[in-house]
């Protein structure tokens, strides 16, 4: 007992020595303003976003605290189970998509050939480019008279008559869906990419000396080894996809009929358009879970790594 | 022979025909976007032209763009706004990127770890409450409102990037320049940076990038045309109603994309190996 009181005592002085050495010091000042920053306009505004959740605050009125009943009542609520359901379809299969996608392109870009570089660079454009104005020019793509993607397939005979492409629920859904996974597919592209060109050319070479086929290769040894960079990229389009504002609010605006309304489209018009900010804010605090599953997910697996 | 045309063949199929389609799905929006940008309006919405070609190139879409909107200003904003908040991001987050690559003291991985934490946090989460908050400053309807807040997201990424440049950087020489009685903001400052520029000039680049594609803030915070940057401007001021100026549009989508665009053509060998080193590093 007194040996743990004393093991617990003993490095209570040189602690908070610890924290004034030089070397301490220095640290908490270069770290200070980053630290201000994030608390201010960071942490403060989520404890902020939790509190305006609990009231029935209004544009222009403080609110009064009414506790849960904004998620009560927003549980209640079609329009948000169908924002709810939206957003997970959206999110699925986009992040699908791109990862299907991606590594085919990346095995692609992984090959020897002439002007590797630009062709990397010709298709990194859509991540680098503003996703707001190249959204508008899948607007004007998709444009019911004068979509230029009817044009095309009309053209080559695939379609016999022209795709609705905003006008309809589904085919709204698949709009954006495409348009998502044009915008993310560099990203995902170019981080296996990354992953392919460290894994050791040997142990190819090994496969092919007992006789493996390519696909076995690659199942055997280019998907095990790639792993890690997948789970990585996967978990980080998740949150992003899953909190994503701009490619449908431009796209179509939550429409037709709430079709593609998504958590961060659904908030903004409660919020900023209808003026319920109590409500807006606890529909954005709905992200919140799928961040923090993220998070946990994204942490144990960097712990396992190293 | 036959074998050698077999080879060409499966190279065709395997590689150069779905990496034709890659590049074609990739690169036709800007293709018709800037296409789109130099035609006229007759020829633009003349359905029974080869819409795929201009006819007549004219550069009335940019005159008309010039002349009636505020589009000299947005532009400036775009860049006043992207250059400065990279400046201050990449400052705050070379000092904190060199405190948790090279520094110990107590709290250290609390703060690398919330750092990491705050970098996932999409924007959408809080831009109710912040809105609140930067009206509370007396900065809404300002680009400043953008200036302080694109740091929050942008110095947990420069962070983020930089401890990683930092840690490649071997440790003797600063012990050298340290044990010669340089201290340590000095050896930070004159041994480290200098062999971290890669890094550096990667975050301060994806920064712009990054402040200068910003929707949801400049969105929420800013009402008055002459505030608005390009990614916020171009899809609320130019589309008037229902009425929808395709021709504007895209000469004006294609004027706010071209400068990041150019600089990432000119930085392209730090972008890649910069975006493959984070990828790796997550």
């Amino acid at each position: 007992m007194t040996a743990m009181a004393e093991t617990e005592r003993r490095p209570a002085a040189p602690l908070l020595r610890r924290f004034l050495k030089p070397e301490a010091l220095i640290g908490y000042f270069l770290i200070s303003p980053a630290v201000f920053l994030l608390l201010v306009l960071l942490a403060y505004p989520f404890v902020l976003a939790v509190y305006i959740s609990l009231t029935d605050r209004v544009l222009g009125e403080p609110g009064r605290f009414i506790g849960i009943a904004n998620f009560l009542k927003l549980l209640q609520d079609s329009l948000f189970r169908q924002t709810v359901w939206n957003s997970f379809v959206y999110t699925i299969a986009t992040v699908a998509l791109k990862m299907f996608l991606g590594i085919i392109l990346a095995l692609l870009l992984n090959q020897e050939m002439r002007c590797r570089n630009l062709v990397r660079g010709a298709l990194l454009l859509p991540w680098i480019v503003p996703t707001s104005l190249s959204v508008l020019t899948w607007l004007w793509m998709f444009d019911s008279l004068f979509s230029v993607v009817n044009y095309i397939l009309l053209g080559l005979g695939l379609i016999s008559k022209k795709v609705p492409w905003l006008g309809d629920p589904f085919w709204a859904m698949t709009s954006v869906i495409i348009v998502n996974t044009w915008r993310g597919l560099p990203f995902f592209a170019v981080s296996f990419l990354a992953g392919l060109m460290t894994i050791p050319r040997e142990l190819y070479e090994a496969a092919e000396t007992d006789g493996a086929k390519k696909f076995r290769q690659f199942w055997h040894i280019t998907l095990p080894l790639l792993q890690p960079v997948i789970a990585v990229v996967v978990l980080f389009s998740t949150i992003w996809t899953f909190a994503d504002f701009q490619i449908v609010y431009i796209l179509t605006h939550g429409g037709p009929i709430n079709a593609t309304q998504i958590f961060a489209t659904m908030a903004y018009d409660v919020a900023l358009v209808a003026g319920r900010i109590g409500e807006g804010s606890a529909i954005s605090l709905f992200l919140f879970p799928a961040l923090l599953v993220v998070i946990f997910l994204m942490l144990r697996y960097l712990r396992k790594e190293q | 022979m036959r074998r050698k045309r077999f080879r060409i063949l499966k190279r065709v199929l395997g590689l150069y025909l779905p990496l034709a389609a890659f590049l074609f799905f990739a690169l036709f929006p800007f293709y018709w976007m800037l296409i789109s940008s130099f035609k006229a309006n007759p020829e633009l919405y003349n359905l029974r032209a080869n819409r795929l070609w201009i006819q007549s190139p004219t550069l009335e879409q940019f005159r008309e763009l010039f002349a009636k909107t505020a589009i000299i200003k947005w532009l400036f904003n775009s860049f006043f706004v992207s250059f400065l908040t990279s400046v201050i991001s990449m400052a705050f987050g070379i000092m904190a990127g060199y405190a948790l690559a090279r520094l110990r003291f107590p709290g250290a991985q609390v703060f690398g770890l919330a750092t990491f934490i705050t970098y996932l946090v999409p924007t959408t989460l809080i831009f109710i409450p912040l809105a609140s908050v930067v009206q509370a400053f007396g900065l809404s309807n300002s680009i400043w409102s953008l200036v302080v807040t694109y740091p929050t997201f942008l110095i947990p990424f420069c962070t983020w990037m930089l401890i990683a440049y930092f840690k490649s950087i071997p440790k003797d020489m600063e012990e050298c320049a340290m044990i010669d009685g340089c201290s340590r903001i000095g050896a930070m400052v004159w041994i480290v940076l200098p062999m971290a520029i890669p890094g550096v000039v990667f975050s301060g680049m994806f920064s712009f990038t990054l402040s200068w594609n910003e929707f949801v803030y400049a969105l929420t915070f800013i009402s008055s045309t002459a505030h608005k940057t390009m990614s916020v401007a171009v899809p609320t001021e130019l589309i008037r109603g229902d009425a929808y100026f395709w021709g504007e549009l895209m000469a004006a989508s294609l004027l706010g994309s071209v400068p990041v665009a150019l600089l990432y053509s000119f930085f392209m060998d730090y972008f890649v190996t910069g975006l493959t080193a984070g990828a790796l590093k997550g």
